[in-house]
């Protein structure tokens, strides 16, 4: 059996950051295209702790960390975002969100 | 060996999890296979050796996030599910063929860096000795000490403005 490669992480990685675009492009639930942001959020994290094995350097971890600080922050401030717009508009389709469309 | 078989079968659920999450029909299980999702992330993580972060995802976005969008799911009581209706506007296929473009482009830069000559690995980092949370924790508190501060600063901003957004009367 051939070794574990960084190849091999960026292979996982690509593959889970495609399947989090085709869950933007393709669903219309707000929230579950936000969950599909997280996970090209997380592919990116194991393609920075994979290089950060492979170069024995913990900088990649450290980077790792602040992609999940930011992760954080956007979900608390989207999510809240997602609340203000139902209280008005009664809906989480994205296809209906168009009050700031010119 | 062993690495091989926990880095193909963590591969396979991390893959099938997050296939999962966005296929499933009801929002709330989407929410728990993206728990299972964020898991195996973590056990990856350890795979890889890098503890702390493993121990971060767990209960960051284990334990945080996804509670925060499981009380979204559930404060969003949906009469109408929101993809129930055939919409003429949905372009489905669409978005499968610009995924389809960026997976072959994502191919190409992997099969293009595959052919290139890898420089050699750079030399052991002068890490502290100690464990992964003591070479981490050494990294934010010294070479990246302003990043980090600013990053607790963007925490704040958004907890603020998440308060202020979620808030019935300002």
């Amino acid at each position: 059996m051939i070794p574990i490669t960084p190849a091999h992480y960026m292979v996982l990685s690509a593959a889970l950051f495609m399947i989090g675009v085709i869950g933007v492009l393709v669903r219309r639930n707000i929230i579950v295209i936000f969950m599909s942001i997280e996970l090209m959020l997380n592919a990116v994290n194991i393609n920075l702790v994979a290089f950060a094995r492979e170069w024995h350097q913990v900088v990649g971890q450290v980077f790792a960390v602040f992609i999940i600080v930011v992760a954080a922050a956007e979900a608390a401030v989207g999510l809240g975002i997602i609340l203000a717009f139902y209280r008005n508009k009664e809906t989480v389709n994205i296809d209906e969100m168009n009050v700031m469309k010119w | 060996m062993v690495e091989a078989f926990a880095f193909y079968s963590l591969a396979a659920f991390i893959l099938g999890f997050a296939v999962l999450v966005i296929t499933a029909r009801n929002t709330v299980h989407s929410v728990l296979f993206l728990v299972a999702n964020f898991l195996f992330v973590a056990a990856l993580y350890v795979v890889l050796h890098a503890e702390f972060l493993a121990v971060i995802q767990v209960l960051v976005y284990a334990g945080g996030i996804v509670v925060l969008y499981l009380f979204v799911v559930m404060l969003v009581n949906l009469k109408r599910p929101p993809e129930a209706h055939a919409d003429p506007r949905r372009r489905g296929r669409l978005g499968l063929a610009v995924a389809g473009l960026l997976l072959a482009q994502l191919v190409a830069v992997l099969g293009y860096s595959a052919t290139q000559a890898v420089p050699a690995a750079a030399a052991a980092a002068t890490a502290p000795a100690g464990g992964n949370v003591e070479a981490v924790g050494w990294l934010l508190y010294t070479d990246y000490l302003v990043p980090f501060e600013v990053a607790s600063m963007l925490l704040l901003v958004a907890m603020i403005g998440a308060i202020i957004l979620a808030k019935r009367e300002l």
